[in-house]
């Protein structure tokens, strides 16, 4: 049966590495990009006898991911040893929270083609990073030797596990993509899938629609980008239905997504799975909670992408699209505030510019809201300068890309640049004459009766006029203009 | 004058008056490793040239009046315990040449104190074993008789302290490694409350039962190098962050009124007539003196020492996994993947004891085995725990024999690992309850050999474990030291 025959179970287990200065257990700096091995002490090298000291901020910051997340927030919780090999593991086992991790029982609330779906999420437990392996060759098989960068090691990060509440695959990205945008309105991760301090994999099973009873599940791992994530499970759910279909059998594996082929591959069995012999870590005592800490922590969340949205309906008067796309990102949602704040007359205004020539703009150039030259009183200056005729639409986009890429207040660039609007009726009658002299075939089309001619004349108007010419008033003049025409025939 | 007869607190005195200085007590000590050395194998490393060094800026300190109580001794330190650019082997073939990029906070303390460090002493490889024979440098021998293991697995110090080739020495104590070869030397023997002294930098074997400890060939000096090492570390998230006190001062407190409980668990078949008497003599110098002596039970001992092989094995299984080849010590040269890598080295480099343990402890933490396993294993731990807390509401200290014979000869129990274990039967449970314990020499055996009598006291009660042992020493009058035949 076709794949629409089938329900798709989807989990997601959700890796974020914490925004910390410093590392987990030790003080290393936790930065990207440096020289590999510049960020190591004997404590995450995890040379014999050193022991780990746990830092209160990566507490902070996973108790805060949970309250964002509406999950419990346990008041007890301890560290366990997940026990594995692997060379860039220093320790041989990562400090990770198995039975009685710091959060649990949430959920987090998007939207999918306007409908509402709310995803529940199990826990949220602490763990640290490993090192990183870099391979002579393109992979481990292929090379004569790898080193190990420990750099990585023992960053902190959070692990957030869904229930199997998600139903497609689109639903997984936007479920990724909504966790990011919590994450990095509460400042606990900066959430960046490309430098890895996002992750996640993924558990899929297909059951027939109307059962009960979920189907073998594959675990899916290696998807590196939002897209690689929707894409990788379409890829799988497919893979199973044709399984299914043929009457075989789902073998419960490992799989791993291979971006460039747009296929899955098999990793290793269920037989072949670790058994990480989990047991409570000795040396660091439980984590006791106070409510003072939780509750300082809980006011001190800012307002929520889920929030903002509503607000942003109901105060701003935006569609639901515009709200949606401006609040996913804090920094832009905070930037449309600053402008509105400024200009008040048409939030919508606002909203088109940003998520037109802004980000146009800044996709263009690769650029964060944060690093952005346009101060939101410029970019409200501006409005101001269309909403007075002084600039045409037309030319203010001009003026925007300028602003954009000098940072220059709007005034001084129309100064500098002669771009007022043509507002004077002889310029502009000046002007509309020429171009009905030099264009006797398309007036006497209009004249003839073909009404639409009129926006190429006027189009032809603001080509003379270098575009400052002001629009209605082209219009305007150019209709008088024929009309006199018509009437003298 | 006989330097290495004084104690270390009449070497305080002769150093602060001037009319000894360190160095002179440091070369006395080299003189006496070198003459004793090819015949008891204590040490592993010797580090004499640093130790002068560290001499006389010892003397400079008691110049400067900058000195403490223990500055310019001489100790000697377990060889699990990391010291800055000294080989640091856990004397096992997998960290010959580990040189460690930092010290211990307890070196750390040592250092800052003023006091030489002799050299690193031998041990059971891993401080997994009772006698010193597992070792990849070999056996160390008991100075009393060196056909007789000295015990384990802190073998090398407790031997350097009761042949006088240290007159101190810090060993680790995770089931009985300090106590057990302190009574088979004779001498005096810690192991601390567990979070009194900071594990930062000491390789561990089992980490919720390791804790260093001091050996010494008194009660008294003892206690002042545990005043020296029983600091709050910030670095150790399970050190005890409460005040401590000085030791020495609390040894002076009498016995009468002292309630002393005697355990029958430990009172068993296959107890040692001659060890049993000593004991009972112990405690009958203590009645003497005024205490109260208490019939009582630990119920659950008979279970402690199988408690204690699934626990500790199974730390050591997860702790002794970062020896991979990958960043330090051992490497196999028969490598061709990162997987062969771990097998070869992991065999090479380990001896036949440790890999037993490691395999003991990965499968009690197998999947289907753990709850079987560990989880009833830390069930019994925490009966274990009550049997002593219960106990303590009725005496304040508790008296055993520290091991059920005197030392054994080498070869005798090597072969039979369960035979071997037993010999810490009385010993682990002071570890499984986290609570102080101490051995002391309670007398001779008709062969010539210490017998060891254990104090057990309650979490962080030191002092009253100190006095009550400062108390039978001063009754039984000193066993000596071993005339040892050089």
């Amino acid at each position: 049966m076709p794949l629409e025959d089938y329900t798709i179970v989807i989990g997601l287990e959700v890796h974020a590495e914490l925004a910390t200065d410093s590392k987990l257990f030790c003080g290393c700096s936790t930065s990207f990009g440096s020289e590999a091995n510049t960020q190591i002490c004997p404590r995450c090298l995890g040379l014999p006898g050193t022991l780990p000291v746990l830092n209160k901020k990566a507490v902070e910051y996973a108790v805060r991911a949970g309250l964002a997340l509406d999950c419990k927030i346990n008041k007890f919780s301890k560290f366990d040893r997940k026990n594995y090999f692997y060379p860039d593991l220093s320790k041989a086992y990562q400090i990770s929270q198995y039975d009685q991790p710091i959060c649990e029982h949430g959920h987090v609330e998007f939207y999918v083609g306007g409908e509402k779906k709310v995803v529940g999420i199990t826990r949220i437990h602490l763990e640290e990073e490993a090192g990183k392996s870099i391979h002579s060759g393109t992979s481990i098989s292929d090379s004569d030797f790898s080193l190990e960068d420990y750099n990585r090691s023992g960053i902190p990060l959070i692990e957030i596990v869904s229930e199997p509440d998600i139903r497609s695959p689109e639903e997984a990205r936007i479920y990724m993509e909504t966790l990011r945008s919590i994450l990095r309105y509460i400042g606990v991760s900066d959430c960046k899938m490309e430098e890895g301090s996002l992750r996640c994999d993924a558990n899929i099973s297909l059951m027939p629609k109307g059962a009960t009873v979920f189907g073998t599940r594959t675990e899916i791992k290696n998807m590196n980008s939002f897209r690689a994530v929707q894409k990788a499970l379409e890829y799988e759910a497919e893979r199973h239905a044709k399984l299914l279909d043929s009457g075989e059998k789902i073998v419960q594996e490992t799989r791993t997504w291979d971006d460039n082929l747009g296929i899955t591959l098999s990793m290793r069995s269920k037989e072949e799975a670790h058994d990480y012999r989990y047991f409570p870590e000795p040396d660091l005592v439980p984590v006791i909670l106070e409510d003072e800490f939780v509750t300082d922590i809980k006011n001190s969340l800012p307002e929520l992408p889920a929030e903002k949205f509503r607000r942003y309906l109901e105060e701003f008067g935006l569609p639901e699209y515009d709200a949606e796309l401006i609040t996913a990102d804090r920094d832009l949602a905070e930037y449309f505030e600053a402008v509105v704040a400024i200009y008040n007359k048409d939030y919508k205004a606002v909203s088109n510019w940003i998520m037109g020539e802004f980000m146009r703009l800044m996709n263009e150039q690769g650029i964060e809201v944060g690093e952005v030259k346009i101060k939101p009183e410029d970019f409200a200056a501006m409005l101001k300068l269309m909403d007075e005729g002084v600039i045409s639409s037309k030319i203010a986009k001009v003026v925007f890309e300028e602003m954009f890429n000098t940072g220059k207040e709007p005034k001084t660039i129309v100064g500098e640049k002669g771009l007022v609007q043509i507002s004077d009726s002889s310029a502009i009658e000046q002007i509309v004459a020429d171009v009905i002299k030099d264009n006797p075939g398309p007036v006497a089309e209009y004249l003839g009766g073909k009404d639409k001619v009129l926006g190429f004349l006027v189009g032809q108007v603001m080509k003379l006029s270098k575009g400052k010419a002001n629009p209605q008033m082209a219009n305007e003049f150019l209709k008088k203009a024929l009309a006199e025409l018509s009437k003298n025939q | 004058m006989d330097i290495l007869k004084k104690s270390v607190l009449e070497l305080r005195e002769l150093l602060d008056k001037g009319e000894i200085s360190s160095r002179e007590i440091v070369q006395a000590y080299i003189d006496r490793i070198e003459k004793t050395e090819p015949k008891l194998n204590s040490f592993v490393t010797l580090t004499f040239e640093e130790a002068l060094k560290d001499a006389d800026r010892a003397d400079e300190m008691i110049r400067n009046k900058t000195h403490t109580t223990l500055t310019g001794i001489p100790i000697a330190l377990k060889d699990n315990i990391s010291t800055y650019h000294v080989k640091t082997t856990c004397s096992s073939k997998m960290l010959e040449n580990y040189r460690p990029p930092f010290d211990a906070t307890v070196v750390e303390l040592i250092k800052q104190a003023g006091m030489p460090i002799l050299g690193k002493t031998n041990m059971d490889e891993f401080a997994m074993g009772s006698s010193t024979e597992t070792s990849y440098f070999g056996p160390t021998k008991n100075p009393w008789n060196l056909e007789y293991v000295p015990g384990g697995s802190s073998g090398g110090s407790a031997a350097s302290v009761a042949a006088k080739q240290a007159p101190l020495a810090l060993g680790t104590d995770t089931g009985g490694s300090i106590r057990q070869p302190a009574a088979f030397t004779g001498i005096v023997g810690i192991k601390p409350t567990y979070g009194l002294v900071s594990r930062y930098g000491v390789v561990p074997f089992a980490s919720s039962l390791d804790q260093v400890g001091p050996f010494a060939r008194t009660v008294a000096e003892s206690a002042a190098l545990l005043s020296l090492i029983a600091q709050y570390d910030k670095y150790d998230s399970t050190s005890l962050n409460n005040p401590r006190p000085d030791y020495l001062r609390s040894l002076e407190k009498d016995v009468k009124g002292l309630r002393v409980g005697v355990p029958k668990e430990f009172f068993i078949d296959g107890l040692d007539a001659e060890v049993e008497q000593a004991v009972r003599k112990a405690v009958k110098a203590l009645e003497d003196q005024g205490a109260e002596i208490v019939d009582i039970e630990l119920p659950h001992s008979d279970k402690a020492l199988a408690t204690y092989y699934i626990v500790a094995t199974a730390e050591c299984s997860s702790n002794l996994a970062r020896f991979d080849g990958v960043r330090f010590g051992h490497r196999s040269e028969n490598t061709k993947d990162s997987v062969t890598m771990f097998k070869h080295t992991r065999a090479e480099g380990f001896g036949p004891e440790v890999k037993r343990r490691i395999m003991l402890g990965t499968y009690a933490l197998s999947a289907g085995y753990y709850d079987a396993y560990y989880l009833k294993a830390l069930k019994v731990r925490r009966l274990i725990k009550e049997d002593f807390d219960k106990a303590f509401t009725k005496v304040d200290v508790i008296i055993t024999p520290t091991t059920p014979s005197t030392a054994f000869k080498f070869g005798e129990k090597v072969q039979d690992p369960i035979a071997m274990y037993l010999s810490d039967v009385f010993t682990t449970t002071a570890n499984l309850a986290g609570i102080p314990a101490l051995s002391m020499p309670a007398g001779l055996s008709s062969n010539n050999l210490p017998i060891g009598v254990q104090i057990i006291a309650p979490s962080l009660a030191e002092e009253v474990m100190l006095s009550t042992a400062y108390s039978i020493e001063k009754a039984l009058g000193s066993i000596g030291l071993p005339e040892l035949e050089v």
